[in-house]
């Protein structure tokens, strides 16, 4: 019996996979390319191929790896319960440990998510940053200039971004409204104060409107998601204790989440904050919603988030309470499974896959005619806007929290 | 890589009409097996067509260069058909996944080879259609690979396999010239060369489209699931209802240690725990005529010492109820690294007797087994656990394989009930047949494939005389680890 190589790679976790080919269509990368060596199967066999050491870690698996969105639409489709995306990430790690990636590449990754994301401090300059730069007159100047044109890497990371709101950091306490119904702690994500202030906001006046006392503690930070993701492992943990210590004290009935990629991360270590994370629709839809009562008559599709209907296993919640709604009509989106390309920094890192199955999410939407689509993860908020944006399409992309509030604010102004 | 592999990939990667090939050393590596991870091979390149010209123009590479050419689709086939003979191309069709026209009217679709079956009824739902033939992969399968195995699935006991749903393809020979076989409007006449066509697991040419019959959906649809106490009461309850006249679409048994599997995996579906077998009936047809008859299985189920007899409650719960059995093969992955689901048919009376004796032979070979059956067809599949890592085991599994065959065959049974031959089972099919029964087959082969340059090597044995003076002979024989 072969003894495979001693790794990072969970190699157990590879045997799992009987290689009967379920997964294949249900992966993206799969559906764009027709390459076995761009599925879940292929991934997971290379993976084995590499740890026994029967084939070299070269540059397309290495590049397989990162094309790779780990978006786990496989684990979803798996009969034989394969834990894909522990095994990705550990096989990131692998290649980082062996140097098999060009160290610019992982050096800047590295940088950016270190120092940058997981940094509240820099994050907020960075933020500052882009606000000015779009007020300023300056992003018209060069997006009219074409300078942009030069650096193409950066001209996708601009044009991704819309207008950036102002900050907005949660009160550490937000008082319940009416009859007290529980104490939940939020998760604030590193991300979301400073670009998606708006959605952190709603999150708040919701939970509060359906009678929770919501605590913000100081302390927690960045969940380490995409540093997971990335294959640096080590950087995740770090995060993680940090937001265990932050939420461990509380006694709270629920850590909240309104970020699919962040619930889903701070999920996977299975232990005690774990246990206590719930995507905010999942707990408002567990714990009785009070009805909305303002009329918002639009037609809604809603888009599954990677990291919730596979992350996590959410997908009727969201739904039902936006059919709360009064006057909303919610249609289907064709594809809703599929991966709209955000995926954490991929739309950074591979935009050219990134761009081809946003192609796809925005012909849906554009078949589909929705006035508003929504979606529960801030990477995906990013991505869907610009598709809409660049395709000149008429659609409000929003945070499902969003649609909740503006109904109990027109139904207290009614 | 040989320098005249070297040209033929250069050529490949030079047709206009090819949209993307692959060569590197990791990535054939991943092409190595197809669902049966029992043989394996290594190919020279993989090549993606998306039209009829492309394959066209792969194929006239290949024979200029000698080297053969395998079809593949999504590679899900459990016979090895798919897997490339060593230096070959491997002709992946999975970029041809379009519905080139849908016949409302006179209900038929003709689409491309590399369509998922799935795909295909969800294309045609909104007319109140869909596509019978249904195998447990048909989340992932093509219509392509489904033609060359002539695929069955549950539903296969009331509307037949894949062959009597094809109305006519359009295939490209071995010598790159494109035929037609059969008509689109089902008025064929002379010979039957589509059916020749289907079933032939990739060696007598490639399917670049096939016209396919549609099925208007039935009125009311209703699934039964009534479990028993023990395997043999549970077969006789099958019995009981074909022999009543009771028509039901589909009749699955899953055995104990396959619910033990299933309710393990995502694809839970509510199966009790404590029963020793699971028997899925399905009914389809008129209100009255479902209503009729259901009440008519529940009775007999119960004759037979059902534990509990429970009908769908709404459409989630009968999906439910099929997404564990569709998904039971691969919940098995559960229990050891690799899987081998074989497949055979006996006589539906024999089932019980047949099965025990399986199940005996693989305790004496200290194996893990879990089973699996169409139980209105007679069509079993014993599912064996192992690990290909252990030489010991994968010799017994080897063993165990030809065994089940031997039990089968005994029984009256045939070969293999719809993952056709391929490498696995070419060197049994001496068991069935007869030098003279195989010999028409090698003249149809030769007929249509003479330099022998299409997926070479499966289905049909090389003559007894050299199987027999090399008993390695065998599609196994690369299996080492
Ligand atoms: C979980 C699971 C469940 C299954 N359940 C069933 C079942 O219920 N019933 C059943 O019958 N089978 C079943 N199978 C077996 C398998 O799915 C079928 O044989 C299927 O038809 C194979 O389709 P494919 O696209 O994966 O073909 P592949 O595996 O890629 O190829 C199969 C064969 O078809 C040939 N081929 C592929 N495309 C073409 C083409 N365009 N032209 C000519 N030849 C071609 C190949 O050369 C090969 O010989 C199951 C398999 C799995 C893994
Ligand atoms: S569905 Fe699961 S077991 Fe099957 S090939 Fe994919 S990862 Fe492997
Ligand atoms: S995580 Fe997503 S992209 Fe990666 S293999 Fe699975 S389905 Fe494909």
């Amino acid at each position: 019996m072969a003894e495979p190589l001693a790794t990072l790679l969970e190699y157990e976790k590879t045997l799992d996979c009987v290689h009967c080919g379920l997964c294949l269509p249900h992966c993206p990368t799969y559906q764009e390319t027709g390459r076995e060596s761009s599925s879940p199967r292929g991934r997971i066999y290379a993976m084995r191929g590499v740890a026994e050491g029967r084939i070299e870690l070269d540059a397309a698996v290495v590049d397989e790896m990162y094309l790779c969105l780990a978006c786990r639409a496989c684990e979803s489709a798996c009969p034989a319960g394969v834990q894909y995306g522990r095994l990705v990430e550990s096989m990131r790690a692998e290649i980082d440990e062996r140097g098999a990636r060009s160290r610019a590449s992982r050096f800047f990754q590295r940088l950016v998510l270190r120092r940058v994301v997981a940094s509240h401090i820099v994050l907020r300059l960075v933020a500052l940053a882009l606000r000015l730069y779009q007020r300023s007159g300056l992003q018209r100047l060069l997006r009219a200039s074409n300078l942009l044109l030069v650096a193409p890497r950066l001209r996708d990371a601009e044009q991704l971004l819309p207008p950036v709101p102002p900050a907005w950091r949660a009160p550490g306490v937000t008082p319940a409204e009416g009859v007290l119904r529980g104490r939940v702690g939020f998760f604030a994500g590193c991300l979301m104060p400073e670009f998606f202030g708006p959605v952190n906001r709603a999150t708040l006046r919701v939970l509060a409107r359906n009678g929770f006392e919501v605590h913000a503690p100081r302390g927690q930070g960045c969940c380490g998601a995409l540093h997971a993701h990335a294959g640096d492992a080590r950087a995740a943990e770090r995060l993680h204790a940090r937001n265990v210590a932050a939420f461990g004290a509380d006694d709270l009935d629920a850590v909240v989440v309104n970020s699919a990629g962040c619930g889903a991360s701070l999920r996977d270590p299975g232990d005690a904050l774990s246990a206590r994370v719930r995507d905010v629709s999942e707990f408002l839809h567990a714990a009785g919603l009070r009805p909305p009562r303002g009329a918002v008559p639009l037609r809604v599709a809603y888009d599954d988030a990677c990291h919730l209907l596979h992350g996590q296993r959410v997908s009727a919640a969201p739904r039902e309470l936006l059919r709360m709604i009064p006057g909303l009509q919610l249609v289907d989106l064709p594809g809703t499974q599929d991966c709209c390309g955000a995926a954490g920094i991929y739309n950074l890192t591979q935009p050219d896959m990134s761009a081809r199955l946003l192609r796809r999410k925005v012909d849906a939407i554009r078949r589909t005619t929705p006035q508003v689509v929504v979606t529960g993860n801030p990477g995906c908020l990013l991505q869907l806007s610009r598709g809409v944006r660049d395709a000149g399409l008429d659609v409000e992309v929003l945070h499902p929290v969003e649609l909740l509030e503006r109904s109990y604010a027109v139904g207290e102004s009614d | 890589m040989d320098p005249r592999t070297g040209e033929l990939v250069d050529r490949l990667r030079e047709l206009p009409s090819v949209e993307d090939v692959l060569a590197g050393a990791s990535e054939m590596f991943v092409y190595e097996s197809d669902g049966l991870t029992l043989t394996r091979g290594r190919a020279a390149a993989v090549a993606f067509p998306s039209t009829t010209r492309a394959v066209c123009e792969i194929v006239r590479a290949c024979n200029e260069f000698g080297v053969p050419f395998v079809p593949r689709g999504a590679g899900t086939g459990l016979s090895g058909g798919a897997t490339p003979v060593d230096g070959c191309v491997v002709i992946e069709c999975a970029r041809m996944d379009q519905v080139l026209s849908i016949d409302a009217v006179n209900r038929t679709a003709t689409v491309q080879p590399g369509l998922v079956n799935a795909h295909l009824t969800d294309a045609v739902s909104g007319l109140g259609l869909h596509y019978a033939p249904d195998p447990s992969s048909q989340t992932a399968c093509t219509i392509g690979g489904n033609v060359a195995e002539n695929s069955g699935g549950p539903h296969t006991l009331k509307y037949g396999t894949t062959s009597p749903h094809v109305l006519s393809l359009e295939v490209v020979l071995p010598d790159a010239s494109v035929v037609q076989l059969g008509r689109r409007d089902a008025h064929a006449v002379g010979y039957d060369l589509r059916g020749v066509f289907v079933g032939s697991e990739g060696t007598l040419g490639i399917v670049t489209a096939a016209t396919v019959r549609l099925m208007p959906d039935p009125e009311t649809v209703c699934t039964l699931l009534a479990s028993f106490p023990s395997l043999v009461s549970a077969c006789e309850a099958v019995s009981t209802i074909i022999a009543a006249g009771i028509v039901a679409s589909a009749l699955e048994l899953l055995d104990d240690k396959t619910i033990d599997a299933v309710e393990a995996s995502v694809f839970a579906a509510g199966y009790p725990r404590n029963a020793r077998a699971v028997l899925l009936v399905e009914l389809d047809g008129t209100d009255a005529a479902v209503q009729a008859e259901r009440a008519r299985v529940r009775t007999v189920c119960q004759s037979h010492g059902a534990i509990e007899v429970r009908v769908a409650r709404d459409e989630q719960e009968r999906e439910a109820f099929w997404r564990g059995r569709k998904g039971a093969f691969g919940a098995m992955g559960r229990r050891a690294p690799d899987l081998y689901v074989h497949d055979a048919v006996v006589p539906r009376t024999r089932l019980p007797e047949v099965v025990e004796a399986i199940t005996r032979a693989a305790e004496e070979r200290n194996l893990r087994i879990a089973n699996v059956f169409h139980a209105g067809d007679g069509n079993l599949h014993p599912n064996l656990s192992f690990d290909r890592r252990d030489a010991d085991e994968l010799a017994r599994i080897v063993d165990m394989g030809e065994e089940i065959l031997r039990i089968c065959i005994e029984a009256g049974g045939v070969l293999s009930g719809e993952h056709g031959i391929g490498l696995e089972k070419r060197d049994y099919m001496h068991m069935l047949y007869t030098d003279e029964d195989l010999e028409p087959m090698r003249w149809v082969h030769e007929a249509f494939d003479p330099a022998d340059a299409c997926n070479p090597g499966k289905v049909i044995p090389q003559p007894r005389a050299c199987t027999e003076s090399n008993p390695r002979h065998r599609g196994y024989e690369k299996v080492t680890f």
